[in-house]
């Protein structure tokens, strides 16, 4: 209406021959298409996280360059990488399964605290000797760790399933409980001299190292890759195998599409419900127990910088495929790793939090196409 | 251990979890969910507290809190009204967003000095009436009696005005709202941009009046998210936000009060023989949530009662929905 008063009246005056419009997307996208707005999402995320790195007065170039160098400049550095990634890897394949069943498991954190625990139980307790073989100690440890991440999956799941308590709320409320729960034993049960922290687990309780057969192949000399690793590339597949090539995963897919076909072609939701919680949480549990027994190897408070929280950015930029978590678990990994030496501490935080700001708002690209249309054609 | 100073203390307490959850109470009335509430709440804390520090002014701090987090909260409402996308990895990804952003903010002020406080004060004649008196009106932060005004105002917004009822309609159906010409991406955006502001309120009463300073992320330490849970144990209703969150401020302060005294209940107390057993207590506000949940959620099924009817879902104007 406006225009067209403005063009009567000033004839001369041209408009802008280009405008944009946005059109839903009736095809799907080529294959290449969500990589590469994904990735444009994290270069994106890292330009703006720059752009406050240099508002807070720092030199966002130089911060990245420093990043790289620390967590890929050489073959010590990146195993130290891969040990970063090795829980995260765990936690955002337990973030993806459920989020894959529209499930949102909140609580990873909270399930590798206790993941933690239930490993450190066995030792501390203890539940074994300390001259136990590595042999029997090691699956001891792990399935403890995976019972206690599955018991604190269960409880948010049967909740769920028996209350239709909102699972975001309560898995995060258990968060905060298993973090007071873990206190609670370093504080006053296993607490070594009075320190917050238990006392170092025997040497046939750790996880074995790269750097442990530096005596027969020298160059792992220093490397501290551990065990986990294979437990993450393993849980990959498994995971893998499980949404895509076996029928369990066919209902959590199905339940994730479409919660109403589902229920009409009589899948049982609520049991799915709990099974899929506790598969996470055993995942999540399994990532703490791998990282007490390969990192810490003592059970003390600070043992996560927040990998469950990262592990739900993990999943979602992998669009919740297994082998792609492994992968962008490795570039946070590095981000965690060289964000350590970073001021203000933050930083890390902060850049994960644009990444996941950017990617959601880029999804967006996938529904809808913007197209550039010369006013002629339009009219 | 005296219960009068102990709910006067949880009433002060629980003001910041009240304007928290009357904000997330107005966004998803209006059908957007926001997850980010924590998050928004570390925003408002830190900008109050710093702001307040650099001008010697609460006030000044107060106002730029509540501006900080409502313009905060509009990332949210642009992703998930304009962009459509899923709101829950949205308002998660506000939470993380505010996190990292107020904890680089907030570098090195937690040694920055003292800040100049928001006022208490009593009220004559209220603070006189025994029990209650002095629990609601006696010697409580300026915060806490604009937490007694906001609520019935939030009530009967809600509830018998016209822009009022729009709020309701734009998230029960937003499609007939709309086509009764209510502009419902407007309104969305707007009531979001509520949530904000109440939510950077909570930040800035938190930081500048119930527990002053900034204690990095644990300024807050999950009470967005108890919000998020009062929400749904109140059906959405705010007087029934308010005493839930009352209730949850006592019951934090009551964790805190009962380690104090050798005796409880004429037993000896264990918590004062046993601190460490006060891990345990700190359990109980977030165990409580979920109990709290639980009663919630029961009895939506049984009244029939339940979420507005369009919470979480994208309005596409001229498409089929609800």
């Amino acid at each position: 209406m406006s225009d067209s008063l403005s063009s009567t009246h000033a004839p001369t005056r041209r408009r802008f021959p280009y405008s944009i419009r946005i059109e839903p997307r009736l095809k799907e996208p080529p294959r290449w298409y969500p990589f590469a707005i994904s990735i444009g999402a994290i270069v994106l995320a890292l330009m703006a996280g720059g752009v406050i790195i240099f508002l807070a007065g720092g030199d966002p170039l130089r911060s990245y360059v420093h990043i790289a160098k620390a967590s890929f400049g050489s073959l010590g550095v990146f195993s130290d990488t891969i040990v970063k990634a090795t829980p995260l890897i765990l936690v955002g394949l337990a973030c993806a399964i459920a989020f894959r069943m529209r499930l949102w498991n909140i609580g990873a954190e909270g399930q590798f605290f206790l993941g933690a625990f239930g490993a450190s139980a066995v030792v501390l307790t203890p539940l074994l000797p300390p001259d136990t073989s590595p042999w029997i100690f090691i699956p001891a440890m792990m399935l403890a760790g995976i019972l206690a991440g599955a018991l604190w999956g269960f409880i948010p799941g049967y909740l769920k399933a028996r209350f239709n308590v909102n699972e975001i709320i309560s898995t995060l409320m258990m968060n905060y409980i298993a973090v007071a729960w873990n206190n609670f034993f370093i504080y006053a049960v296993w607490s070594e001299g009075g320190f917050q922290m238990s006392h170092v687990f025997p040497k046939s309780a750790w996880l074995p190292r790269l750097a442990d057969y530096a005596k027969e192949i020298p160059i792992f000399r220093g490397l501290t890759t551990h065990l986990g690793l294979l437990m993450g590339l393993g849980a990959a597949v498994v995971v893998w195998f499980v949404l895509y090539r076996s029928r369990w995963g066919y209902e959590i897919r199905l339940i994730g599409d479409n919660p109403n076909a589902a229920r009409y072609a009589g899948l049982n939701i609520t049991r799915n419900v709990v099974l899929v919680m506790m598969f996470s949480g055993a995942l999540a549990g399994l990532a703490g127990m791998s990282e007490i027994t390969g990192v810490v190897h003592r059970l003390q408070g600070s043992i996560s910088p927040g990998y469950g929280f990262t592990g739900i950015i993990i999943a979602w930029l992998a669009k919740l495929n297994p082998f792609a978590v492994v992968l962008v678990s490795v570039f946070f990994g590095a981000l965690i790793l060289a964000g350590r030496e970073i001021q203000p501490s933050g930083i890390p935080k902060m850049i994960q939090g644009i990444i996941l700001v950017c990617l959601i708002a880029s999804d967006f690209l996938l529904r809808y196409r913007i197209r550039i249309v010369r006013q002629a054609e339009e009219a | 251990m005296n219960f009068v100073i102990i709910l006067q203390a949880g009433v002060a307490s629980g003001t910041a979890l009240l304007f928290a959850t009357l904000g997330e109470l107005l966004a998803e009335r209006s059908g957007v969910l926001n997850l980010g509430v924590e998050g928004m709440m570390l925003i408002g804390a830190v900008s109050a507290y710093s702001i307040a520090l650099a001008t010697g002014d609460p006030w000044i701090g107060v106002l730029v809190a509540m501006l900080v987090a409502g313009i905060f909260s509009q990332i949210h409402a642009f992703i998930a009204i304009t962009l459509q996308a899923d709101q829950v990895v949205s308002g998660l990804a506000l939470t993380f967003l505010g996190a990292g952003v107020s904890v680089v903010l907030g570098e090195g002020l937690s040694k920055a000095g003292a800040v100049s406080l928001l006022p208490s004060f009593s009220i004559p004649l209220l603070s006189q009436i025994p029990i209650l008196g002095p629990i609601f009106f006696m010697d409580q932060s300026v915060m806490v009696y604009l937490g007694y005004l906001l609520m019935p105002l939030t009530w009967y917004y809600l509830n018998r005005t016209r822009p009022g009822m729009h709020l309701r309609a734009v998230g029960e159906q937003p499609a007939a709202a709309d086509s009764l010409g209510i502009n419902v991406y407007a309104l969305r955006y707007f009531y979001v941009f509520i949530g904000g502001i109440l939510a950077g309120l909570a930040g800035a009463t938190i930081s500048l009046a119930i527990s002053p300073g900034w204690f990095s992320e644990l300024t807050t330490a999950g009470q967005g998210w108890i919000a998020i849970g009062l929400v749904i144990f109140a059906q959405w209703d705010p007087i029934r936000a308010a005493v839930g969150s009352y209730a949850f401020g006592a019951l934090r302060r009551l964790v805190l009060d009962i380690q104090g005294p050798t005796m409880l209940l004429g037993l000896r107390n264990p918590f004062y023989y046993n601190p460490y057993l006060g891990f345990f207590l700190q359990m109980l506000p977030y165990a409580f949530t979920i109990i709290v949940l639980v009663i919630g959620s029961r009895e939506a099924v049984r009244k029939r009662l339940g979420a507005p009817a369009a919470l979480g879902l994208p309005f596409i104007r001229g498409e089929r929905g609800l």
